[in-house]
């Protein structure tokens, strides 16, 4: 959840704290907070219901692979929060996923003894450079980014293709060392886990706390007004495309560490995951608000969905059916509080003249 | 003649010489001289289409001068960007605020800029504490913390203004600022640009309100056409002289409403009510008659013809055209039985920006121009040509963006959609609206010509200079309800004034 700044004095003006005191946050954070909140409410009751239902739904393995299960997607949803909110979309990254995983054993098989660091640089790097292909196209073809990344998820996933010719690459061609990334556990939680955790950290803090971060906000909000306000947009989008491209990379070398068994079509669909993981956790479509944190809360919501409808043994086509209940219920929560904080406003729009 | 002529006793700041733009083939700047005098409030007069904007861009950094030089204390300035102009120390109010919604106010005035703590951190508590006292130092009240989103025109105006003075900003241009700022605002915005001048900034300060400009300013320069006509020291001026420099001939009378034949009830409205926005208001209004809706901002009167057109519900009342009830919360339906709207916020609510003019000007005609549903191009065109020729609409050419179009022209745009659904009753909110002199007095011809071909005509206006010259009636109306009702001759800026404010005897 977000960080609370400790040891500030509290302010004389603005409204009263509300509910338990510890608010001197802002209106608009708080507004983000609450949104939080109701994902993280519906995922304990989720969690809640499936567990009266099965007690070893809780049990550690199961949460094990749980945590284990929604890695991959939290790194993407997180990384696609950053292109969202500056009002594009990244469709491709399930394509560059794929790709990079299927680099990564390549990699592996051309040379066994390559150092498992090096593999995960190699793999961001080559994820950037398809992040970097798709921030230029959009740059110099001033083309809306859902059309260019939609060429591109073909493009990157032919690339695989036809490099993959039919082949498979299977576990034992690649190092133990390299595999143990993708099921070790510290202190019982999967490392998988633990990147991801890394990764919403950083993000999250970066969009709250810096300067370049909040401009990626002003671009999704009102794209004009970036630009009057010398914001350098055309840069700013250029990188966000880069850096969930590397995410995606980075996503892609996890993606061949967990499941050993590589072909052309791994990550194939994911990114309509990735799109919905952003919107259920509070990344508004058009851009300008939404949190790395909530992105990531809704890729666990989705994922933890998934498990408990199958320990549920409700059909898995009814998965499906729930997610999108889930968007659509997550549109409307969304809606409803911005109208609800729309009547709150006016009533304070009042100024005294 | 030198754009220093009236005696320059002290060096200009800001220098702008022989500066040209253009757009495609219209000239929006032909070779442009201003000289910004620090210490002093120079204003910037023109008709809408003269330039103005583009000027204001051009020092914003927004666009780049196709010719001509810029100099920032004697040494040559170029802009290269927005960013370029800040750091030149110059801050700019725009005329349609600039804001984003979904950021909080306090972010949205040091964007870019923020104070930071350690590792370059945000200082989140710096920020909405210096956003306080800005605010302070402005006398308003608005919660830094707040998102923007939702902020009225004039606190979001306020917004602006708090931005450009966290700048320190050394040459302060405003265009239009006060537009949608009550007197009192306006008087502090003044306060704070004189403070700013005695500190040695220069303003540019650019507007259609006369009073504020021989009030605030020590120059004025006139454009024309998008070529500079003269800048004069204030006490050499009249305001009819700059009126007659801003439209290249004499204006005879601004408001030239003739009597029409009064015709029918085309119009009544009876007992309309809408809990805690307005009651029991009820009025007619006939076929070759102007009735204006006069009032304070915030009375009521836009809501009025917003439930009149369906837009809005009501709880209570009746609406009637020529006679048959018209049913409630149906724009479509107003439409069909002969109504049009035209609303007071343009950009939002009247035109597609996006869209040419030629599809604006027959948006509202679709139906009636098409075929088996299909749009047929040449219909709308010769159909958009008609209005917008009668209408005299500056556009470079009717499939150029309805966006790119000046204010005044965007207006005429909005009424031409709206006249193109042949009505027999046009309700207009605030028809002249930052809208410059010259195309002011055509919106009037025009009313009045529409009057005398049978229209009846419900205006909503702030000015009373507008309500007096164009009204046939003046309702004037008082938190929610029509306090007074007065002919063509009874109303006067008094009697108006009394009314709007709640005094004198009611209706």
């Amino acid at each position: 959840m977000s960080l609370t700044d400790t040891g500030t004095p509290h302010r004389r003006t603005g409204n009263p704290p509300t509910g338990a005191g510890r608010h001197r946050r802002g209106l608009t954070e708080r507004l983000l907070a609450v949104r939080e909140l109701s994902l993280l409410l519906a995922l304990g009751a989720l969690i809640l219901v499936t567990t009266l239902r099965n007690d070893r739904f809780l049990s550690g393995q199961s949460v094990k692979d749980l945590l284990l299960g929604c890695a991959i997607l939290v790194i993407l949803a997180v990384g696609q929060t950053l292109v969202i909110v500056t009002r594009n979309v990244d469709l491709s990254v399930g394509s560059i996923l794929g790709l990079v995983a299927f680099a990564t054993g390549s990699l592996f098989l051309a040379a066994p003894g390559t150092p498992w660091p090096v593999a995960v640089l190699l793999g961001v790097a080559l994820g950037a450079g398809c992040g970097a292909v798709n921030g230029g196209l959009i740059a110099v073809a001033k083309v809306p980014a859902l059309v260019i990344t939609l060429g591109t998820l073909y493009a990157f996933r032919g690339i695989d293709y036809y490099w993959a010719s039919g082949r498979q690459i299977n576990a034992a061609d690649m190092p133990r060392s390299f595999l143990r990334l993708g099921n070790q556990t510290v202190l019982g939680v999967p490392l998988l886990f633990l990147a991801a955790v890394v990764v919403v950290a950083v993000v999250g803090y970066y969009l709250r706390s810096y300067r370049s971060g909040r401009e990626l906000y002003a671009i999704g909000s009102e794209p004009a007004a970036a630009r009057l306000s010398g914001i350098p947009v055309g840069r700013r989008v250029f990188a966000v495309f880069v850096a969930n491209g590397a995410l995606a990379g980075l996503a892609g070398v996890l993606y061949a560490a967990r499941f050993g068994t590589l072909d052309a079509a791994a990550g194939t669909g994911l990114e309509l995951q990735v799109v919905a993981a952003a919107v259920v956790g509070g990344v508004a479509i058009f851009g300008g608000s939404g949190s790395a944190y909530g992105a990531a809360l809704g890729a666990v919501l989705l994922t933890t969905i998934g498990s408990s409808l199958a320990v549920l043994r409700i059909d898995p086509f009814w998965q499906q059916a729930v997610v999108g209940a889930l968007i659509l219920a997550a549109i409307g929560l969304d809606r409803l509080l911005a109208l609800r904080m729309a009547a709150r406003l006016r009533g304070r729009s009042a100024h005294g003249a | 003649m030198s754009p220093e002529a009236p005696g320059a006793d002290n060096a200009p700041l800001l220098v702008l010489d022989g500066v040209t733009k253009s757009f495609g083939a219209v000239a929006a700047l032909r070779g442009v001289h201003l000289a910004l005098h620090p210490g002093e409030a120079h204003a910037l007069v023109g008709e809408n289409g003269a330039g103005k904007s583009t000027l204001v861009k051009t020092l914003a950094g927004a666009h780049t001068p196709d010719t001509g030089r810029m100099a920032l204390d004697g040494r040559p300035l170029e802009l290269r960007g927005p960013a370029d102009a800040r750091a030149a120390g110059i801050a700019v109010i725009y005329q349609e605020p600039t804001l984003f919604p979904d950021l909080s106010v306090a972010e949205n005035i040091f964007m870019g800029r923020q104070p930071l703590r350690g590792l370059r951190r945000i200082d989140t508590t710096a920020m909405n504490r210096d956003a306080e006292r800005l605010f302070e130092r402005l006398g308003v009240r608005i919660d830094p913390t707040r998102p923007a989103r939702g902020l009225s025109i004039a606190d979001q105006q306020l917004v602006e203004i708090a931005k450009a003075l966290s700048f320190d900003a050394r040459i302060l241009v405003m265009d239009e600022p006060t537009a949608a700022l009550s007197g009192v605002e306006v008087e502090r915005l003044f306060g704070v640009a004189r403070s700013l001048c005695e500190r040695g900034a220069a303003v540019l300060f650019i507007s259609h309100r006369f009073d504020e400009v021989f009030d605030l300013c020590q120059r004025i320069t006139v454009l024309r056409d998008g070529a500079w006509v003269s800048t004069d020291r204030t006490a050499d001026l009249t305001v009819d002289e700059v009126v007659r420099r801003m439209v290249g001939r004499d204006v005879s009378s601004l408001y030239p409403k003739q009597d029409a034949p009064v015709r029918g009830t085309l119009l009544e409205v009876s007992g309309l009510s809408r809990a805690g926005v307005f009651s029991d208001v009820s009025f007619t209004v006939r076929g070759g008659e102007i009735v204006a809706l006069a009032g304070l901002v915030g009375a009521g009167r836009s809501e009025v013809a917003r439930a009149v057109f369906g837009v809005d519900r009501y709880d209570a009342g009746e609406v009637r055209v020529a006679g048959r009830p018209l049913p409630p919360g149906s724009p479509r339906r107003a439409i069909a039985a002969g109504l049009a709207l035209v609303p007071e916020d343009r950009r939002q609510q009247g035109l597609v920006m996006e869209l040419s003019v030629e599809r604006n000007a027959t948006l509202a005609r679709r139906r009636a121009l098409s075929r088996l549903g299909l749009l047929i191009g040449g219909a709308e065109r010769a159909e958009a040509q008609r209005w917008t020729r009668r209408l005299q609409v500056k556009a470079s050419r009717l499939t150029a963006p309805v966006g790119t179009l000046s204010g005044g022209n965007q207006q005429k745009v909005v009424l031409a959609k709206w006249l193109a659904t042949e009505p027999r009753i046009l309700i207009i909110d605030e028809p002249t609206r930052g809208i410059d002199v010259g195309t002011k007095a055509e919106v009037h011809r025009l009313l009045s010509e529409l009057a005398n071909e049978g229209l009846a005509i419900l205006m909503i206006s702030s000015e009373l200079p507008e309500v007096l010259g164009m009204a046939d009636r003046v309702l004037v109306m008082h938190e929610g309800r029509v306090v007074r009702e007065l002919s063509r001759a009874e109303a006067d800026e008094t009697s108006v004034m009394l009314a709007a404010t709640g005094q004198g005897a009611t209706a």
